[in-house]
């Protein structure tokens, strides 16, 4: 059906443009001098069909599924719909049924069901085209009637493509309120809902020190306790993030240094791309890099040394971790640099300062503001980065600070929660949206103080 | 500036210094000068360390992929015979394609090492090949049913097992020339090798360095799987050492002897292999079978074509990226005409048309942040906006291209606006000048000069978007699906997630697949980024 | 012979276009500035500017630099308009008909109102597409041929024609400063306005280019209303006929050129034209 109108929506828009485009080119040629081109005549007849055949399609569409499939469930006993489960899954199977993907037995409530579904869909999706057609319809007809001499096609289709390229503007602020609602909602009910059964109190979850979001599956399993306790993820979290930190920091900065104040152009020409294949290594890649290579590397090197090390050591993933984090800060470092004025490094070489006393002197307390918040930058990349972690760091959240021992981090268990099988609103399954939120809350936290730092910086120079 | 004059003392003071000895002095500045050479030195080794990590990392990735880039294949006389294929003879399309072709790839190996008995020692023959072998053979069937009846000649792939062994990865092992004459009690079953008194010191004491001391019950030193396995080859067969004594060898035979005629010193030897059995994925009688068949010079090894043509499996030597590939375009497919045209749009507003309010400047502060808000959480927003509300499909490549074209929308937003700020305002000027619309101007003029800025941008966000992983993890994008998708909406796989799929498994052969997969990502990601670098090079234009 | 027709054609009709404008009215003055007051947020950038502007000749506007020449330029063809926090207040009219009336289409009116830069700025295509973009998109040709024709006619009126017709399809970009610069004038009077706005069109260009833009300035002042920005007085004595001077914002004295140069009524024009500032 949806082909039908898309073609329906596609013909339709091309006669809108030919028949208004011709008829005000027939109208020239009566002698009438037009406002706008014929093509804009065109270009507004066919806003005035896709506009309103695409809105009629976005609403109707769910409308129409969503009729038939609560038309369909009535066929089904009353705790079966009452039961959102339950529902769930009856309605995969009808619609199972209905697309005709399945085979085999089936119980004649559910064929009913199905029946139901199929006729009230194609009832719909009939009186969806109609709707479309007749919309399409009026808009060409409108559109024709209005082609007139003065009439200004060209300033009404502007206004059109204004308000589109608003919405697209728009995309961007929806995205932000989808991700904040989405992630909220599932927060709030995971601390207050009183129908999720082991959900902890916030204070329980901020302050608590173990983490076991294991939910009983069944009821032998009741004895199986489930604790929510944020403490070791923030901590081991913190401890991977610390560790590339110590590796980023000083390895990102220094080569920024030596990049923007010593390098040949030569040297720059070969050492940027070094730094830009590293950074476009997807962290995917780092986490196999990093479980493989790097980790049995330490472990071996710490039994070596008589140490117990685990395998899989926050200092494996640290490591990699701060490879991956390396690019980002020099390059950021490497801008602030250059925007720092060549006046101040004339001014420390004319009191006969060495270049690096010039640039330890002056030019990084210059662009200290600009280092400062590209190391929070790159925190923030680090503290939300998921594959390194979830390839080389481990599950077990102990609560520790020793890089040898195997911690785990917000990433890591939010996907370890969400892949694979879930039980929607169990409180493990929220637990991943809680533990969401505060990741988004603590990077966009850290976002807005970087970018206001950089922002003060700049207006310093600018 | 009379008045200036007079205020100053007429002659200054002599400026008040230290005196300071030259050779202090001196001092002085060849410290300076160290320290300045010591901070050269630390950015020049922060960048050393960075390249050498880069190096080391690709080195790494590369040298692990190189195996699984060819594979090993058994060229055989098959038997196509018709009473399997084609019992009622009508070639019925159906019937040839469910035959019991795995009967006839078993028939075809067991005629390359005749004579083998004992259920368990056939199964270790059979079980050389892989299940692919016979898909093989079905598909050259039902592409040429002229074969039935015949004898072909075909490769047959082994299993990743073997495959490894062949490549070298466990196959160490020291031959020593028999030292005294040797002599079997039988071809086949439990035999005994007896020689001379003291014949087998050398191996005794070897033992006992291995922590094997004599068994008083048994009277002899009882090998296990936890030592390097030995294997006797003597009279064209092979025995496998059990129990050893100071004469006499004893195990079971690998490979019929071709008579019990005492051997010769010199013409048999005693084979250790270093691995122990129980540490290798492959057994001693499967060695020697895999060496019986190489030195019959039935075994090639060949480009590992099927690694690109075929889906994933759970069989190493049979799983393929191009399951992975496909759902990667498709994905991306997604993604670029969502986030291009938005992306795009939305700049041009914010450059072109937006006025200045409220609303504009939460839209910048918006997607500046989000631009950096975790990928994971873009795949939180994926479930539970597009799964969980709006119903769309689980694991779809629509799904995970609408979640990636979030995700990199800020980025193509804000290197098009890049680009299109770049655009000098007299073109718009000019065009406005002339009676253009803003609107003309902008689509006429500044979006065309702006496209290869945007292009570039858009290239390197789709690369962004290539290796992109956790929030496909969270769409359910990391199913294990053997099929091919065909459409937006099929459960699908990407390349990135693959990668993570495969890593997690524990055979050898899928560690090698994962690096052959990252090579191939990364080929695409050098090859976008290049066409990247390129397009700026040929079209920036400097106003 | 069939070319010429056709040529016949193009020519009638956009001189149609035009002439449909001019006997509107018969008035002596075309363009008429009333108490005109520009501001730049709050910065009163011209204060109450009266001038008539008679139609068919050259008229300069003179002084120093920052007194809101290009200001009160920008408002004759409202190019203010893309200045966000740029307000107008007062009534200028063309023929009558007031410019910033809320009906009127600003889009129409800068057809009629042609404007050449500061800086020669060409668009990035070919010699042929800058000519040939405006009436595009004004509609002014109905074929491939009218339009060769509006753009050759368009050369030669600028005086370009020699120069560049073996290379109409060369980029407009690739011309030399002078060259561009009557590019941008041909481009202007492709779409056949009655006024075409110069904001100093010659500061860009070396003195050989200058002069050869205003001798072509002063072939096209019978048949178009030319206001002109410069900061150099000798090349206002050259090309207008009438001269306005700004000062701080306000408009100080408009006369004909001559009156101007030899014999100001103000003291600050008087002082400027001898060099005592500006
Ligand atoms: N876009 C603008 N925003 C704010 N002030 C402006 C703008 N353009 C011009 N001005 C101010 O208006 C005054 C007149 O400028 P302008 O008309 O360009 O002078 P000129 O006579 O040199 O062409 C100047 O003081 C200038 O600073
Ligand atoms: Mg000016």
């Amino acid at each position: 059906m949806t082909v039908v109108y898309f073609t329906a929506l596609a013909l339709l828009t091309l006669s809108a443009y030919v028949l208004a485009s011709r008829r005000s080119v027939a109208l020239s040629s009566t002698g009438v001098r037009l406002h706008s081109l014929p093509a804009y005549h065109g270009l507004l007849a066919i806003s005035l069909v896709i506009v309103p055949m695409l809105l009629i399609w976005a609403v109707g569409t769910p409308l129409v599924s969503q009729f038939a499939a609560s038309n369909a469930l009535t066929n089904f006993p009353a705790e079966t719909r009452n039961d959102a489960l339950q529902a769930g899954s009856a309605l995969r199977e009808i619609k199972n049924l209905a697309a005709g993907q399945r085979s085999g037995d089936v119980s004649d409530t559910l064929r009913a069901a199905a029946d139901t579904y199929s006729a009230w869909r194609t009832t719909g999706d009939y009186l969806l085209l109609s709707i479309g057609l007749a919309a399409a319809l009026l808009g060409i007809a409108a559109s024709l009637r209005l082609v007139s001499g003065p009439f200004r096609a060209r300033n009404h289709f502007e206004s059109v493509v204004r308000v589109i390229l608003l919405a697209c503007a728009g995309v961007a602020v929806l995205t932000t309120i989808g991700i904040v609602a989405s992630v909220l909602t599932e927060t709030i009910r995971f601390f207050f809902d009183p129908n999720i059964k082991g959900r902890p109190g916030v204070f329980d979850f901020l302050f608590g020190t173990e983490w076991n979001p294991q939910q009983a599956m069944r009821a032998d399993q009741g004895d199986i306790k489930s604790a929510y306790g944020f403490v070791p993820l923030l901590t081991g979290t913190l401890l991977i993030t610390a560790i590339a930190m110590c590796v980023a920091g000083p390895l990102g900065l220094l080569s920024a240094i030596y990049l923007a104040e010593y390098a040949s152009p030569r040297m720059r020409r070969y050492a940027k791309p070094v730094l830009e294949i590293l950074a476009g290594v997807p962290t995917v890649v780092l986490g196999f890099f990093a479980a493989l290579t790097v980790a049995p590397y330490i472990r071996g090197w710490g039994e070596a040394l008589g140490l117990d090390v685990a395998s899989e050591s926050a200092l494996a993933a640290g490591l990699v971790m701060g490879m991956m984090i390396i690019p980002f800060i020099s390059s950021l470092s490497d801008d602030v640099m250059n925007a720092v004025p060549q006046s101040l490094r004339d001014g420390a070489y004319a009191l006969g300062a060495t270049k690096s006393e010039a640039i330890k002197q002056v030019v990084l307390p210059a662009a200290l503001p600009g280092i400062v918040s590209a190391f929070m930058l790159a925190m923030s990349r680090a503290i939300g980065e998921t594959m390194i972690v979830v390839m080389a760091a481990g599950l077990a959240a102990n609560l520790t600070l020793n890089p040898l021992d195997a911690v785990t981090t917000i990433t890591v268990q939010i996907k370890t929660i969400l892949v694979g099988d879930q039980e929607f609103d169990s409180a493990k399954t929220l637990a991943a949206f809680a533990l969401g939120f505060v990741l988004f809350f603590i990077t966009l936290i850290l976002n807005i103080i970087a970018l206001r730092i950089v922002r003060k910086y700049r207006e310093q120079y600018d | 500036m009379t008045d200036a004059t007079s205020t100053l003392p007429t002659q200054l003071p002599p400026a008040r210094r230290r005196a300071i000895p030259p050779d202090v002095a001196a001092a002085r500045v060849r410290r300076r000068y160290a320290s300045e050479r010591t901070f050269k030195a630390l950015g020049i080794g922060a960048l050393a360390l960075t390249a050498l990590f880069l190096v080391m990392l690709l080195t790494s990735i590369i040298v692990k992929s190189l195996p699984a880039f060819s594979e090993h294949r058994a060229v055989m006389s098959v038997l196509v015979d018709a009473a399997v294929v084609d019992p009622d003879g009508k070639r019925n399309a159906d019937t040839l394609r469910s035959a019991d072709y795995a009967s006839l790839t078993r028939a075809a190996i067991t005629t390359v090492i005749p004579g083998i008995e004992g259920r368990s020692a056939r199964k270790a023959l059979t079980g050389l090949l892989s299940s692919g072998a016979a898909d093989d053979l079905r598909a050259l069937v039902i592409a040429d049913p002229s074969i039935i009846g015949t004898t072909i000649k075909t490769p047959m792939l082994f299993s990743d097992d073997v495959d490894l062994y062949l490549k070298g990865d466990t196959g160490r092992y020291t031959t020593a020339a028999g030292v005294a004459e040797l002599t079997p009690s039988d071809v086949k079953g439990d035999i005994t090798l007896t020689a001379a008194d003291q014949s087998f010191a050398a191996l005794i004491a070897e033992l006992e360095r291995e922590g094997i001391s004599a068994d008083a019950e048994a009277g002899a030193h009882v090998l296990d799987g936890r030592i390097p396995s030995r294997v006797v080859y003597v009279n064209g067969g092979a025995v496998k050492v059990v129990k050893a004594t100071a004469n006499t060898l004893t195990g079971p035979v690998l490979l019929p002897l071709s008579s019990v005629s005492p051997a010769k010193t010199g013409s048999w030897n005693l084979t250790t292999y270093a691995q122990p059995e129980s540490r290798r994925r492959i057994s001693d009688q499967e060695i020697v079978f895999i060496d019986k068949i190489k030195s019959a010079g039935a075994i090639e090894r060949g480009f590992n074509w099927r690694f690109f043509t075929s889906g994933d499996s759970r069989e190493p030597e049979l799983a393929g990226i191009r399951g992975a590939l496909i759902g990667t375009a498709l994905t991306l497919f997604v993604t670029l005409i969502l986030c291009l045209p938005i992306g795009v749009l939305a700049a041009i507003y914010l450059e072109e048309f937006a006025p200045k309010n409220w609303l504009t400047d939460i839209i910048e502060v918006n997607i500046n942040n989000l631009a950096a808000v975790p990928s994971i959480v873009f795949g939180l927003l994926g479930l539970a906006v597009f799964l969980n509300y709006f119903n769309l499909p689980r694991s779809a490549p629509l799904v995970g291209g609408l979640v990636l074209a979030l995700l990199v929308l800020p980025t193509i937003i804000i290197s098009a606006r890049a680009a299109i700020k770049a655009v000098p305002p007299s073109i718009r000027e000019a065009a406005i000048g002339l009676g253009a619309s803003q609107q003309q101007a902008v689509f006429h003029h500044v979006l065309p000069l702006a496209m290869p800025g945007i292009m570039t941008g858009t290239i390197i966000g789709m690369a962004h978007a290539l290796g992109e992983t956790a929030p496909l993890l969270m769409i359910g994008m990391v199913a294990f699906i053997v099929d091919v998708p065909t459409n937006i909406s099929d459960a699908a796989t990407v390349l990135p997630v693959q990668i993570y799929l495969w890593s997690d498994l524990p055979e050898a052969a899928f560690q090698q697949r994962t690096a052959a997969a990252i090579v191939v990502l990364l080929g695409f990601l050098f090859a976008m980024n290049g066409a990247a670098i390129w397009l700026r090079n040929k079209f920036e234009r400097r106003w | 012979m069939e070319n010429s027709t056709v040529d016949l054609s193009a020519i009638e009709r956009v001189e149609a276009a035009r002439t449909a404008h001019l006997t509107a009215g018969a008035k002596p003055a075309k363009v008429l500035a009333r108490d005109v007051n520009v501001y730049y947020g709050d910065k009163h950038a011209l204060k109450a500017v009266n001038v008539e502007i008679p139609d068919r000749g050259v008229m300069a506007f003179i002084g120093p630099s920052g007194c809101g020449k290009s200001t009160f330029l920008r408002c004759i063809n409202r190019m203010n308009d893309t200045i966000a926090s740029c307000r107008v207040t007062g009534k200028i009219t063309i023929d009558d008909q007031d410019i910033y009336d809320r009906s009127l289409d600003v889009v129409q009116l800068r057809a009629r109102v042609g404007m050449v830069f500061q800086k020669p700025n060409p668009f990035p295509k070919s010699i042929y597409e800058n000519v040939a973009y405006g009436p595009r998109i004004h509609g002014l040709t109905a074929n491939k041929a009218e339009m060769d024709d509006v753009v050759q006619s368009s050369l030669e009126k600028a005086a370009l024609w020699n120069e560049v017709k073996d290379r109409l399809q060369d980029s407009g970009t690739g011309l030399s400063g002078g060259q561009q610069q009557r590019l941008c004038i041909a481009r202007a009077i492709a779409v056949n306005p009655d006024i075409i706005l110069m904001d100093e069109p010659c500061s860009a260009l070396d003195p050989i280019a200058t002069a050869k833009v205003e001798t072509l300035i002063d072939e096209l002042r019978s048949n178009f209303c030319i206001i002109i920005v410069t900061h150099s007085m000798q090349q206002a004595a050259r090309v207008s006929q009438r001269t306005a001077f700004f000062h701080l914002g306000t408009l100080v004295e408009e006369d004909s050129t001559k009156t101007i140069f030899s014999n100001p009524k103000d003291q600050r024009t008087q002082d400027y034209i001898t060099g005592r500032f500006g």
